[in-house]
Order: C-alpha cells, then structure tokens, then sequence
C-alpha cells in the first residue's frame, strides 16, 4: 500500500555514500571519450605492451624466482618504485595468476594470465605484459591464447603473500594520492587517516605540497591531523584534536569524544578535544540545517510540477483531476521504458537517455490527458464532483494497467552518471546532482508556463476562458480546445514530474497515489489558477514537510500539515490568492 | 408514499429481518436452507448499507461529497474493537489482562483512553458519539469557512489519509497495521457461535431499518427540503436566509453516527478491523456503492452497498486482478451513463410508463434539472 515519501527519501539517501563518489563527468569530457574511443580506438588495441624500464625489468624477473627470499626482495623493490605500472604484477602475484613463458626466440618472461577459456581439452588464457598488464598481441594483432600447460606458474607462499599485502596497500595509497582524479586522490587521504598508520605521514605532507585542489587538500589536512591524534606525544595530540575541529571534520567526531572519555588524556588535551566537539557538532548543525532547507525545496520542486498543473486545470474549468498522480506515474514509466530502450539498443549512448525520457514523459502523459478530456471529462463539464470520481475510477484504471503490465514490484531506473554524485559547497555538505538538476526543471517549467499564459495568444485566451468562459466563447475563442490544449498542458507537466521523480524516489504503481494529497493541499492552499500562489504554498507545504519530520516523524508531520491547511483556510478561504470576481460561488 | 410501496418495503424488512435467519436454522442439507457463511456476508453486507445510508444523507440529499467516510465507520469499528478486545481478557494467548498486541509492544499498564471501554454500555455510546463528535468538530471548522464543493471532498480525503496514517502507528496503542483482532465473546455470547452470528444479523438488519426510517424522517421533514435545496443551489438558500453551514453539519453528524454504527455491526461479524479499512481508497469505495445504487433516493444505497460488495467478493476470489479495473469502470461507467443509479434509473423508467405517477416524489432522484445552475455557476469561475 501507500508508503510514505519521508522513508523512501531516506532509503534512497543511505543507500548512495556521500563521499568518495566517482567523479561526474562533464558532457564535453564524456563527448569527447565518445569521439576519441571511435576514431583511435582500433589503434590503441594495436599498439604493442610498453617495456619496463632496464632497473624494472630485472626485478620483474626476480619475482618469478624460485627461491623466496629473492621473490621478496624483488617484491619489496618493485614496491618501492612507486610506479604505478607495477601494481598490477603485485596484486596478480597474490592471487597467483603469475606465469613465466618461453619466448620463441630463447629466453623467458614474466607474464599476467586472464580468465580461463575451455576449447576442447586445452585450457587457453589470454596473455597481458607484467609491466601495466597490457593485452600482448599474437603476431596477427589478434589477442594472444596460450595453453596454460605450456606456462610455469609462478608459486607465491603465504610469506610472500603476506609481505606483498601491506606494500600494496600501501603503494595503491600514494599512488592514488597522486591519481589525476581529485575524487580519487580525496578518497585515498581519508582512508589513509582513518587506518592511522604514522608512515604514511610523509606521502600525505607530500602530497599537499602539491595538492592544488580545495577538498583534496582537506581531506589531506584531516588526514594528517587524525593520524597525528594518535600519536604518543601530548602536545601533537592537542595540535591535531585543535586542528580537527579547525577543519569542522566530521568524520573525527567518534575519535574526538574517544579522546575526551579517555581516562589517561591530559586536562589541556582533554579541553581541546571537547572545544573541537562543540566545533564540529555546531558546523554539523548548520550543514544538516541548510540540507533539510535544500531537500524542502527540491521536493517543493515536485509538488509545484504536480500541483501547477493541477491548480491551472481547476482554474479554467472547475475540474479536479484525481487521475493527475497516475499521468505522474505514466511518466515515470515512460522513463524506464526509454532507459530501458537505450540499454538494449544504444548502450554506449546511456548517459543521454534523460535527456529523450523528459520530452517522451511529457509526451506521453500530454497525450493521456489529452484523450482523457476529449473522451470522457468534457462530457461532465459543470459537475465538478461528477468528473472527480470519474478522474478516480481512470486513476484505479491506469494503476490496475500499469501493475498487470510493468509488474506490481518498483521498477529500477538507473540514474545516468552526470545526475550521480554532488558538488560539494563547504565542509560536510554535498548537494546531489539530481536535486539541484529537480529543483533547476521546475524552475524552467514554471517559467514556460509563466511565459505561456502571460506572453502568448495562447495564454491569452486560456485566461480568458479562465475569467469568463460564456464572453470568451462569445468573442470567438474556442473554449473546448482551449480547455484539451490546458488539460493537456497540465498532464504533460505531471509527466515531467514523474520523469524527474525517478532520480530522487521508487518508481512503482502506486507512485501517484504518494504524491496526489500533497499536491491537492498546494492547490487548496495556493488558490486556484494563480501561479504565484502555486509556487509559495509547494513552497511551503514542501518545506514544512521537510522541517516537521526529523523532529515528528513522517506521520505527524502529515497530520500537522492538515490541520495547518484546514486553520489557515479559516482565513482565506480561496487560497493564498483569491481570484476576484462578483460571484458569490467563486 | 402510496400504499402498495409501503407495503413491498415492508415486505422486504420481513424478509431480511425475520425470513432470512429463520431460513438460517433449517436442518443442514434442507434446499432452503441460508449457510451460516451466506448470513454472516449478508451480516456485513447489511452493516455496509447502514453506511451507504449515511453517505446518501450527505451526498445525495445534500451534495457534499465527503471522501472520509471510511474515517468515521472506522472509529466505530475500533470503539466496538476495543470492547470485544478488553472482552477476552485472560483468555487471549498469552494470558494477560492486556491486549496481545500491547504485550508485544511491552506496553505494562492499559492506556487511560482504553479504560472505559470496559463498559459496554460506554461502548455503545461511544460507538455513535465518537465519530458524531469528530465530525462536529471537522465540519464545524469546514463548513463555517464555507469550504464547499470539491473543496471540501479534497480536505475530508487527506482527514482520511491522516487517519490511515495514524492508525498504523503502534505507539497510538490501537494495534498498529494488524488492527484489533481474536475476539472470543460479545456482552458474554461466543462470537463463534451460530445463534450469536444470527443474533448480531438481526441486529444489522433491525438497525438497518432504523437508519432507513431515520433518513426517512429527515428526508421528508421540512428540513430536508432545505438539504436539498442545498444541493441544488446552495447560494439562494443562503441568501433565503437560511444558513447552510448549520444543515450541513447537522446531516454530516448524523451521516458520521451512522457510519460509526456501521463500524461497530461490522466488527463482531467479520472478527477484525484494521487500518486498510479506514484509508482513501475504502473510504472512495464506499461512494460507489452510493452511486451505483442510486443518489437521491434511499433505497439505492442499500441496494449498491449489497450489489457491489456481493460482486466485489465473487470477482476477487475468482479474478482478483479484474476487480480494480472493474470498480474504475464502474465509476467511469456510472457517471457518465447512469448518473441516476440502478434505482433511480428503475424509477425513472416506471414513471415513464405510467404516467399518473409522475409526480409521486419530487424530491427522491437524482438531480436532473436543477443541476443546471450549478453547471452555469460551475462554468463561470
């Protein structure tokens, strides 16, 4: 049955971390890859494995040694390098899928084996270089297969294997801290301070020599104080615990109060450990705060696509339409169906497949709305309460159709790698993509509509009919496809909503039922056919939903709601914005 | 009413009351004979037309469309749940004076609020006064503003909501999701029992016949004139000098006490009352037995409330992913073509063929004509 918003959003908010995501790329970076992978692709596959450099070449060897000792040695060696070509070998080397081949010419070299193929009795594995495992190329530039049998494995005893784990560890550490992806290189230093070993010290002040970017830099700095608050000496420890809260580091915040109930921890410690608490907790205060303000509006940004329709629908011809939350619904399925679409058949285009699902969604639900008027609600016009059960028993239609079609389990619509991860505004607060992108389509949706009724013919005559329908159809306006076009209008808006609405919450059947009261409560609250009262009372119900439930729960902030609407229509009761007019029943 | 009517309504009060539990107690195998499982459907089938009754005074007579209706069967439902629940006392399984469900949530002592209901004579007070009271007060701030029309259906579909929303709660200490369920007796009989199954008919159907001579009296009555009249316009009754808001909320409270006692013939006969039965969707059903029985006219609810729940329970043990579809058809299905109902349609069709009768009742129909100026008025805004 119905669930509620509030614990779907947390769902959806546990599930993605907020740190350490992949890096968004930008349209023109992923462009650009599209075009580059087309026109160089074929050579880079061609191109032969690159060489190690002469002092490389002999440790790769010593690592296919027989004897141990020289395994090692050669192991720790190569780890030394620093160059990340070389990890590869290592992580190979410990999952034992090292092998030494005989070269025709005489001679031997240490190479990496793929997955396993089966062709008739023989075993074949493709073949990649020790140095940066690349694929090695048969003389006909196809991949290269060779029998396993002709291959000597290289044996790594639990010595080797466990000298080889802390070095690659810590070689994939300050390797990454150097990744060109400053996401990576973040991720690295955090992990780094929350293992707390003190050597990797160093690669850290290192790395920050040269860390140009902001957050690296922080995440570097907080790594750094965190490992240092774990040191031996007083006087560290209250430097970093300081420096920590200077950082309004979150992620301290356990190891900060660990050191304020430790029983050992000097008074000075102590107190700059309690001072930097407070600091942290403060920060965190505000951050949470200008959250819970961000997600109001972004869930307002829904609320405004569902109820503008809504309310713009009442205005002009009296009607309510409770079929509005399923033409959302319909949307959202016209998203799944379009990803769905481009999975199968453009796979390499993925990302892009929002960008056809919002028209299609609009499409798709403008239709539906479109022959839901032309066929059964101009038949009704005058009834208002005939035509809303009426706009029910289609809802339940729709609802029972898309069950028996698409299933009654959510579907899952996979959110394309721009709309993933945040930008990150300060320390500990991340705005999500998708929310900033929800809260950006309302506001151009508003201003079409807005553009719409106040600057075209179009408009014009919508607001006519709106004011008075029998002068305007004496005038000549044509007020039954006046009304087809704004119904129209209004589900292809609902469509939009529905198709944002997969990035942010569950796409099932009973979709539209979740979001249907809400968006009634906005149109009550807004008055009817006024934009501006649209956008501040979604404004408002959408916020004070979002402010309510952290403190009361989902329920009580719904109850509350209610009985905020029912005392604040005590007072004006046409909406926030009354339309004037000498009739006693407007 | 001319006399031959009141003689076939009659008719079929005997029938319900007094033929069809008798037919009950025939020996088993007997070709006449009612199953037990027949009466008890019929039980709540009849519960359901007390209901339908009550949706009728406010929509049908009155024209305001109320979409929580659910809200009010369900608190007579939960009052009664609460009696027969404090009823089974040691006897539930795990031998506490608590309800099960309180032992689970470890709650030690009964709330205050459930205390009361350990009197049955409270119970049925409560029954008819709970649901009139929450009524008072909703449609008091309701109607006082003048929220009307669809307006009011909006805000009575979010109390609805709400209410489903709170009931599922366990910390409301009224059986969370599960609802009240296990009752063993009621006021000392064995529910299990035949002859209190066949009691409790009787009481549905007596009940029944009491909440139809009500609605009959304040159809008939010069206030029902004025509901009506609300109905049609509910501007020139205002400006008559009547005072809408007062009718309103006087048929809302009464509409609330009937649905209240619905609630309470409901529970005893099924054996459990949960949130689901108070939500938006119930509470929307509801209206459709109304409207296909036939608004305006008091034997329509009572037949839709039997037809569409008899039909409801054939198609959903049979076809149970047709039923949906079936009732969103039968919504669209009505309004657009038989916005007189079964009823009303019948009346409409044997006034037609004898044409003496046509202006037997004026005021039973659905609204035809003087619908009209609410569609002009409707169109203007």
């Amino acid at each position: 049955m119905l669930r509620w918003r509030g614990q779907r959003d947390a769902q959806r908010t546990e599930s993605t971390p907020r740190v350490a995501l992949p890096a968004p790329p930008r349209l023109w970076t992923l462009l650009g890859a599209l075009l580059g992978a087309l026109l160089f692709g074929s050579a880079a596959t061609a191109s032969a494995a690159e060489a190690p450099p002469s002092e490389l070449a002999a440790h790769i060897a010593g690592v296919a040694s027989g004897d141990s000792a020289v395994q090692e040695a050669a192991a720790v060696a190569l780890g030394k390098t620093g160059d990340r070509k070389v990890l590869p070998l290592l992580e190979a080397l410990r999952e034992g899928s090292v092998y030494v081949r005989d070269l025709p010419g005489g001679g031997k070299e240490t190479v990496i084996v793929g997955d396993k193929v089966t062709e008739g009795d023989k075993t074949l594995v493709p073949l990649y270089s020790a140095y940066g495992r690349e694929p090695l190329a048969a003389a006909d530039g196809k991949p290269l297969l060779v029998d396993l049998a002709s291959l000597q494995e290289v044996a790594a005893g639990r010595s080797l294997r466990l000298a080889l784990r802390p070095l690659i560890d810590a070689f994939s550490g300050s390797s990454q801290l150097a990744d060109p992806d400053p996401n990576v290189r973040k991720a690295a230093a955090t992990k780094m301070g929350n293992a707390g070993d003190r050597s990797a010290l160093p690669a850290l002040s290192e790395a920050l020599g040269v860390e140009r970017e902001r957050w690296a830099r922080h995440a570097i700095e907080e790594a750094m104080a965190l490992i240092d608050l774990r040191a031996g000496d007083e006087a560290t420890r209250t430097a970093a615990a300081a420096r920590l809260g200077a950082l309004r580091s979150a992620i301290a915040l356990d190891r900060l109060r660990d050191v304020v109930a430790e029983p050992a921890a000097s008074p000075g410690l102590k107190q700059a450990a309690l001072e930097a608490v407070k600091r942290v907790e403060r920060w965190g205060l505000l951050t949470s705060t200008i959250e819970t303000i961000f997600q109001g509006v972004s869930l307002s940004s829904i609320l405004l696509l569902m109820a503008l329709g809504l309310a713009i629908v009442f205005g002009l011809m009296g009607v309510i339409n409770m079929a509005h939350g399923e033409l959302m619904a319909l949307g959202a399925y016209a998203t799944f169906v379009v990803q769905g679409w481009f999975a199968a058949h453009a796979p390499g285009a993925f990302d892009y497949y929002f960008l056809v699902a919002l028209p299609v969604s609009f499409l798709v639900a403008g239709a539906a709305g479109f022959a839901l008027e032309r066929g059964v609600i101009r038949f009704l016009y005058g009834r208002p309460l005939e035509t809303l059960l009426l706009t029910w028993g289609v809802s339940l239609m729709i609802q029972q159709g898309l069950r028996l079609w698409f299933g009654a389990a959510n579907v899952d619509v996979t959110s394309p790698r721009w709309l993933s991860g945040g930008v990150p505004v300060m320390v500990g607060l991340q705005l999500p993509y998708n929310r900033i992108f929800i809260i950006g389509l309302a506001t151009v949706s508003v201003s079409a509509m807005y553009l719409l009724l106040f600057r075209t013919d179009v408009g014009l005559r919508i607001r006519a009919v709106t004011q008075n329908r029998g002068m305007a159809a004496c005038l000549g306006v044509r007020a039954r496809w006046v009304d087809a076009f704004t119904f129209a209008m209004g589900a292809g808006l609902a469509g939009i909503a529905g198709c944002a609405l997969t990035q942010i919450g569950n796409v099932g059947p009973e979709l539209g039922q979740n979001y249907i009261v809400d968006s009634f409560m906005v149109v009550v609250t807004g008055g009817v056919g006024k934009l501006l009262g649209s956008i501040l009372a979604a404004l408002g119900i959408g916020g004070l939903n979002k402010i309510i439930e952290p403190s009361l729960g989902a329920v009580y902030g719904k109850v509350l709601i209610l009985v905020f609407v029912i005392l604040f229509i005590q007072r004006r009761p046409s909406g926030l914005f009354a339309v004037k007019g000498r009739y006693a029943d407007a | 009413m001319p006399t031959r009517d009141r003689t076939t309504l009659l008719a079929a009060a005997a029938v319900l009351v007094v033929v069809l539990p008798v037919l009950n107690t025939l020996p088993p195998g007997s070709p006449f004979r009612i199953s037990n499982f027949t009466l008890n459907l019929f039980g709540k089938f009849l519960a359901y037309a007390i209901l339908a009754l009550g949706i009728d005074l406010i929509w049908g007579y009155t024209g305001v469309l109320s979409l929580g209706h659910g809200v009010f069967f369900g608190l007579g439902a939960y009052a009664m749940g609460m009696h027969l629940m404090l009823e089974i006392g040691t006897q539930s399984v795990y031998k506490n004076v608590l309800p099960d469900f309180m032992v689970w949530n470890q709650v030690k002592e009964l709330p205050l609020f459930w205390r009361p209901f350990y009197s049955g004579l409270f119970t049925l007070l409560a029954v008819v006064a709970v649901p009139a009271a929450v009524a008072f007060v909703f449609g008091y701030l309701t109607f006082r503003s003048r929220i009307r029309g669809v307006y009011f259906s909006i805000i009575t579909q979010a109390l609805a909501l709400c209410a489903w929303l709170l009931f599922n709660r366990n910390s409301l200490n009224l059986g969370g999701t599960n609802g009240l369920s296990g009752f063993k007796t009621i006021f000392g009989f064995t529910l299990n029992d035949a002859g209190t199954q066949r009691a409790l008919y009787v009481a549905t159907a007596l009940c029944l016949c009491g909440a139809y001579l009500l609605c009959r009296a304040i159809t008939r009555s010069p206030a029902g004139k004025v509901l009506v009249a609300i109905r049609d316009s509910e501007t020139r009754v205002l400006f008559s000098g009547y005072s809408p808001a007062a009718f309103k909320l006087f048929v809302f409270v009464v509409s609330a006490a009937l649905a209240g006692v619905a609630g309470a013939l409901y529970v005893p006969q099924v054996g459990i009352i949960t949130p689901a039965k108070i939500g938006v969707l119930p509470s929307i059903e509801m209206i459709i037995w109304v409207a296909v029985g036939g608004r305006g006219t008091l034997l329509g609810p009572i037949v839709g409330a039997f037809g569409v729940n008899w039909l409801q329970s054939i198609l959903t043990t049979s076809y149970p992913d047709l039923w949906l579809l079936v009732l969103g058809g039968m919504f669209v299905g009505v309004v657009l073509f038989f916005p007189d109902g079964v009823v009303g349609t019948a009346q409409k069709v044997i006034a037609r063929l004898s044409p003496r009768q046509r202006t037997a009742s004026p005021v039973t129909g659905a609204p035809a004509e003087p619908e009209a100026f609410e569609a002009k008025a409707g169109m203007r805004r």
